[in-house]
């Protein structure tokens, strides 16, 4: 952080239940530096107490602050003012898209916990299948015992927010549990799973947007996740086209 | 609210002690509503450390908050395990003063019953290479971390599964009194519809941490908690598998943190009068980073991915900060200022939360006449995403 102080207009799109939406501008002195959600809790702490917003953690391992920061899908707590504006500029914030607003900055998304929570999405995982597809898994060898850790996906909604096929369809199964089905999922081994991603609201309904991994504020890269999903369940496919069950065999 | 005859419990607060006691109380058959001003885990409780501590940071200074945490860290691994990373802890001394500590540390710890190993410093390096290397002396210990807002929410959706409401984004504006006095309700505010909300409960407890004093207020009665925010500092980088911790007495960024792909570093200790938005400033950031650094050197290699301030709920006393006891303590009001119908939990640290909500729900048990023994000590809490799938209410 540093002493320079910037002149900033928050114009934040407030929204009670069921009446008309409105934008609201708020001039703040702020410190470039500063994350954007701290802005958003002075607002509500000094200039109006009726604004609604989601926070727990402030350093993004809880996903609870997404929101749309100048047309695009920031993580606030640790989006810095210094990154979307400039001195005497403006930012905009909106609320994620494709899920319902409750009010102002709040959305509702219980069809998205429901999806991950239906293909059993994995909280904690040992330390080497935590990390990306490919990904280099240098961690030191250890002797005894092994570690773990929280994953990547810490469940924010920005991927839903910022994917076009999500916002034409909303039976979308969408990026998040796609890629928690690749990750929780080898081919063949829990066909529940993968009957929901081979399916026309699983992988085969993305369009390759890819805007979910450019917005994703925590390394999942679900696109990729999905495409090597695509892939084993060609691969899959294939194969079985090639090795009938005996019982196909029997009933010919 | 109440559609039912079993009694009905109003909770101020939807943070970790909130969450429990909503758990703990419907468990044990009443009826409870949940008001909350912001979301779950919006205050202190989202902004902890995520330390899951053995209670090793106390075991010298504050043995009594030692020996609640090391008995609630294998409650919560028991019952909370989808929210916690599980890597185990490391104190190391890296001068004379540390390893002057070193004594009093494992009289310290063996007291309270907390599992120590002494490790070698080679075999900790090996372990955790971006350690400080001039390592004199190491312990393990089983400290943890876990996800702030998933703990809190397994606690939520568990008690919403039993029957319990939440009203978020409601802010208490005054506390309804009865002809005799008596708390029986409060008045609320719907931040999410912008109208005000009355609900009526046979007792009312004030679970609101660090703001327990202005609630308190309301019903024209004094808690001396005393606020008293740190700043944590969150790297890029997930540099160690354990938690660091520097043998020491409880100083200011003693403790590096690993989190999902981050570190953690935290953190600081003063008192302030105004909890709602508490700055986090330059100088104290630098000073975390000094201070991670000393401990983990390649947080020099990390970038800075957020910054952030809690404040504790103490316990007042004579004594100031660091010196000020990490336990919890819950009040009758009836026994203290003659106020019938409400009580307060403040106090504690997040790892004890359970703990207090147990001691909390005894207490409305025996003001309600209500006879029922705690169960959340064994019964595993359902899923945290539970919580939104049962509707926002």
């Amino acid at each position: 952080m540093s002493s320079i102080r910037w002149k900033v207009t928050f114009i934040i799109t407030r929204q009670r239940s069921k009446s008309k939406c409105y934008q609201q501008p708020f001039l703040l002195e702020v410190d470039p530096d500063e994350y954007i959600l701290d802005c958003i809790e002075r607002i509500w702490a000094f200039h109006d107490r009726s604004l609604t917003f989601r926070h727990a953690c402030h350093h993004s391992t809880c996903g609870a602050c997404g929101m749309r920061v100048n047309g695009v899908e920031k993580l606030t707590c640790i989006t810095a003012i210094r990154s979307v504006t400039q001195d005497g500029g403006t930012v905009h914030i909106e609320p994620l898209r494709n899920f319902p607003v409750l009010s102002d900055l709040v959305v509702d998304m219980s069809t998205f916990f429901l999806r991950l929570e239906q293909v059993n999405a994995a909280t904690v995982l040992p330390l080497q299948e935590a990390c990306l597809p490919g990904e280099i898994k240098d961690q030191p060898v250890i002797e005894s015992g092994q570690y773990e850790r929280l994953v990547d996906c810490i469940e924010c909604g920005l991927c839903i927010s910022a994917c076009p096929t999500a916002l034409t369809s909303s039976s979308y199964q969408g990026p998040a549990t796609l890629a928690a089905i690749q990750q929780g999922c080898q081919p063949g081994n829990q066909p529940f799973q993968i009957l929901l991603a081979d399916h026309e609201d699983g992988v085969w309904r993305c369009h390759s947007a890819y805007e979910c991994s450019a917005v994703c504020p925590s390394n999942v890269d679900p696109a990729a996740r999905i495409m090597n999903l695509r892939r084993r369940i060609l691969t899959q496919h294939i194969r079985s086209l090639f090795s009938r069950q005996p019982e196909e065999a029997k009933n010919e | 609210m109440s559609l039912t005859n079993k009694p009905h419990v109003i909770i101020i607060g939807a943070g970790f002690t909130g969450c429990a006691t909503a758990h703990d109380l419907a468990l044990r058959g009443f009826d409870i509503t949940v008001v909350e001003r912001g979301e779950i885990a919006s205050g202190t409780s989202g902004r902890t450390h995520g330390l899951l501590h053995s209670g090793a940071r106390y075991c010298v200074n504050d043995p009594e908050a030692a020996l609640e945490c090391i008995e609630e860290n294998a409650t919560l691994r028991k019952i909370a395990r989808p929210c916690i990373e599980f890597n185990g802890g490391i104190f190391i001394a890296l001068d004379e003063s540390d390893l002057a500590y070193a004594d009093s540390f494992i009289e310290g710890i063996n007291s309270c019953h907390i599992q120590v190993n002494e490790l070698k410093p080679a075999h900790v390096l090996a372990q955790e290479p971006n350690l400080n290397p001039h390592i004199l002396a190491a312990y393990a210990v089983p400290d943890g971390a876990f996800d702030p807002l998933r703990l809190a929410l397994a606690f939520a959706a568990t008690s919403k599964e039993n029957g319990a409401h939440f009203l978020l984004h409601h802010e208490v504006q005054e506390l309804m009194v009865d002809g005799q006095g008596n708390i029986c309700g409060v008045k609320t505010w719907d931040r999410h519809a912008d109208r005000k909300i009355d609900i009526k409960g046979d007792m009312v407890v004030n679970a609101t941490g660090a703001w327990a004093g202005q609630i308190a207020g309301l019903a024209g009665v004094r808690v001396p908690v005393i606020p008293t925010p740190g700043v944590m500092v969150a790297y890029n980088q997930r540099l160690v598998q354990h938690v660091i911790n520097r043998l020491n007495v409880p100083g200011d960024g003693d403790i590096v943190l690993p989190q999902r792909r981050m570190s953690v570093i935290g953190t600081t200790s003063f008192t302030v009068e105004d909890v709602d938005y508490i700055p986090v400033t330059d100088e104290q950031i630098r000073l975390m980073y000094e201070r991670a650094c000393a401990l983990v050197p390649a947080i020099r290699q990390a970038h800075q991915r957020g910054a952030y301030m809690s404040a504790r709920p103490l316990i007042g006393s004579s004594v100031q900060g660091r010196s000020l006891s990490r336990t919890f303590k819950c009040y009758d009001h009836q026994e203290s200022d003659g106020v019938t119908g409400f009580v307060t939990i403040t106090g504690g640290k997040a790892t004890t939360c359970r703990a207090m909500a147990e001691k909390t729900a005894d207490l409305v048990c025996r003001k309600l006449g209500i006879l029922a023994e705690c169960r959340t000590k064994e019964m595993e809490l359902t899923s945290y995403r539970k919580f939104y799938l049962y509707g926002y209410s």
